[in-house]
């Protein structure tokens, strides 16, 4: 294999990549800042995000700890968040199925959003590209991603303290996490799922240990995919 | 005040947890198949599990007691609108983002 072709497949992930820089420091700034108020250290709040790096999960696992939930509930409902990446996971399969272990690996580390998202248009469009330059672009998306999210985890988490609630910081998660939903919404099945989740959420949020999370996502999911097999069928 | 054992026990399974969840596939099966029924509930899981975690944050925002607050809810519909119909999700956190602040500067 010619490592030139590598060089180029890490080098055209990259320039994809460069553009959702100015989603991730955002992002990782608001958790930055949400840790140092929820208490949390800036050793603390880095830990979190190198060993999660999922925004709306970590964001959903302070909020939880800080309406003092038990730990199991808020592990369930932070990995309900993450459970897309078992669809990304699935997704990428045919393509990176191939490479070996520890590669595999590498890639589930780092399987965020933006990689997945980018990966696998680009997978699909060009079938030929070799294992070799899939992985190179993979790296080449996450590169400038990666090392920025732990990095404004670090800036939020020290500037932390000068921003407070009255001017709206509370409302940072729920702004951050609708700016991704909007997106998000492209079919009436995705709707239609939206839709019966809030709902729910609403409903059930009467239920001990915030369990209406895990009772509304999971009939928002349900909602969706009937949806989704009764237009199939039809 | 978060408890710092209860803490790391979180930081650490919701590490291993993620990467559980991000190698399942990928790593443990290979190319074989994956059953359609399970693909398609997976699908939604974005679209229901964020919904439903900020849903009671926005009708009933803690710095409001848990009343519904109009500014907070002009800026949860224009973020949502915003990223719906222009589909930037950095976009849409801007104009709501800036709708909130100007909101509680003029109006709270």
């Amino acid at each position: 294999m010619d490592t030139g072709d590598l060089r180029s497949s890490y080098l055209t992930g990259l320039r994809d990549g460069a553009p959702f820089v100015l989603v991730i420091v955002p992002f990782a700034t608001v958790f930055g800042v949400l840790s140092k108020s929820a208490g949390l250290n800036v050793l603390e709040a880095l830990a979190f995000s190198v060993a999660v790096i999922a925004g709306a999960a970590q964001f959903t696992a302070l909020q939880l700890m800080q309406d003092q939930a038990p730990t199991l509930v808020v592990l369930a409902s932070a990995l309900a968040v993450n459970l897309r990446m078992a669809m990304y996971s699935a997704s990428l399969t045919p393509h990176l199925g191939h490479l070996p272990l520890w590669k595999r690996g590498v890639v589930a580390y780092l399987l965020v959003d933006q990689a997945y998202a980018l990966g696998i248009v680009k997978y699909e469009r060009e079938p030929e590209m070799t294992n070799g330059e899939r992985f190179a672009y993979f790296l080449g998306t996450i590169t400038p991603l990666c090392p920025l999210w732990y990095g404004f985890t670090v800036v939020g988490a020290v500037v932390g303290a000068q921003i407070s609630i009255e001017n709206g910081l509370d409302f940072a998660m729920p702004i951050a996490f609708l700016a991704l939903i909007g997106p998000a919404l492209r079919t009436g099945a995705h709707g239609a799922a939206a839709l019966v989740a809030s709902v729910s959420a609403l409903l059930f949020a009467f239920l001990p240990y915030n369990l209406g999370l895990l009772v509304a996502a999971l009939l928002g999911m349900m909602a969706g995919a009937e949806i989704e097999r009764r237009r199939e069928a039809a | 005040m978060i408890d710092r054992t209860e803490l790391w026990i979180v930081i650490i399974g919701l590490g291993l947890g993620s990467f559980g969840l991000r190698f399942a596939f990928l790593g443990l099966v290979g190319d074989r198949p994956i059953p359609a029924w399970l693909m398609r509930h997976l699908r939604y899981t974005a679209v229901s599990v964020l919904p439903a975690l900020i849903m009671p944050l926005i009708v009933f925002p803690a710095a409001n007691d848990g009343q519904p607050e109009p500014v907070r809810l002009t800026a949860a519909v224009v973020a949502l609108g915003v990223g719906f119909y222009f589909k930037n999700p950095l976009l849409a956190m801007v104009m709501g983002g800036l709708t909130l602040v100007g909101g509680l500067y003029w109006f709270a």
